[in-house]
């Protein structure tokens, strides 16, 4: 995820990674993150990934900041519950979501044309 | 590698019933810990993973492209029965929860890939550079960035290919750089990468591609 200002709010860092924030914590799937509030009721991006284990790089020249996904727990999944992805059809260009199957099993295969 | 420009004929001529997806920023990686190609990751009907991010090779299909064959081959080199993977997306179909190869939620998370936080900083850097290269094109920038995931992560082969693939491309703006996974020989001296693709398979994949 890359932003270009670190003063985002709960809904764009849930956009962008997928963790909700509640009043019990960072949560995703089944699994909720208790977070330190002492600083005040606000979203706080540094706290919030210093907690989930999510590193944060700054390219200052290009005033750009990118976040890397959550590393808690040492494991790619935090969670079993599928994470949402959405992504565009090679051929129609329109947005493909995984959550549209639900009813269906779904083989997700990675390839590339290398 | 490119966008849909070089995936759409590829796609257009398997004629596949399923949706084929671009996943341009390398989502896959951040959510599912996809390091390599071919992965594959199964969701039952409830959206839940029972099988994390795991090698999956197609068993050989009929072709008479010799380069086709030769990646087929490849995939099965070490595998005494080429059909394995497909067998258990078959038996999974057939039998559902009830197959001996689905996983336990617990089971999902302890058998996707590790991710530390040199894992998370590597795909900050990846984004930044995949980043810098779309809008501006290749240059010292863009090669730090992906220099950087690779030394964080040196096991996520995904991230060197791309990085191999995106330099080729930009040093000779030929298609076929697009495939290129090491340097031209007598270009040794001009890769600026600290691996490439054969001594990453031999090193991450216990595959040898150079013998045989």
């Amino acid at each position: 995820m890359i932003v270009d200002r670190l003063d985002i709010d709960a809904v764009a860092f849930e956009l962008a990674t997928g963790w909700k924030i509640k009043p019990e914590g960072a949560c995703r799937g089944d699994v909720c993150v208790p977070l330190d509030r002492s600083a005040g009721a606000g979203f706080n991006l540094f706290a919030t990934a210093e907690r989930l284990g999510m590193a944060i790089v700054a390219d200052t020249d290009a005033g750009l900041w990118s976040i890397g996904p959550a590393s808690l727990g040492g494991r790619s999944l935090t969670t079993a519950e599928a994470p949402e992805l959405s992504l565009p059809d090679v051929l129609t260009g329109e947005d493909v979501t995984v959550s549209s199957f639900r009813g269906k099993k779904v083989v997700l295969a990675s390839w590339a044309p290398y | 590698m490119g966008g849909a420009e070089v995936l759409r004929p590829i796609v257009e001529a398997a004629g596949p019933e399923h949706p084929s997806l671009l996943d341009a920023t390398h989502q896959m990686d951040a959510l599912f810990g996809v390091t390599n190609i071919p992965q594959v990751i199964w969701i039952d009907e409830a959206g839940m993973i029972v099988r994390p991010a795991e090698r999956g090779s197609p068993a050989p299909q009929p072709t008479e492209d010799p380069f086709a064959n030769f990646v087929f081959e490849l995939m099965a080199r070490g595998t005494t029965h080429p059909e394995w993977y497909g067998d258990r997306i078959r038996d999974w179909a057939a039998k559902g929860a009830a197959s001996e190869w689905v996983l336990t939620p617990d089971e999902v998370i302890a058998a996707s890939h590790p991710r530390t936080r040199d894992v998370s900083e590597a795909a900050a850097h990846f984004a930044l550079a995949q980043h810098f290269w779309s809008t501006d094109g290749f240059s010292t920038k863009v090669l730090h960035h992906f220099e950087q995931a690779h030394t964080l992560q040196p096991e996520n082969i995904t991230y060197k290919r791309q990085a191999y693939s995106a330099w080729s491309f930009a040093k000779t703006h030929d298609d076929a750089a697009r495939f290129a996974q090491s340097p031209s020989p007598g270009e040794e001296d001009q890769w600026p990468f600290v691996s490439e693709f054969f001594a990453d398979a031999k090193q991450y994949l216990g595959l040898d591609l150079s013998a045989g």
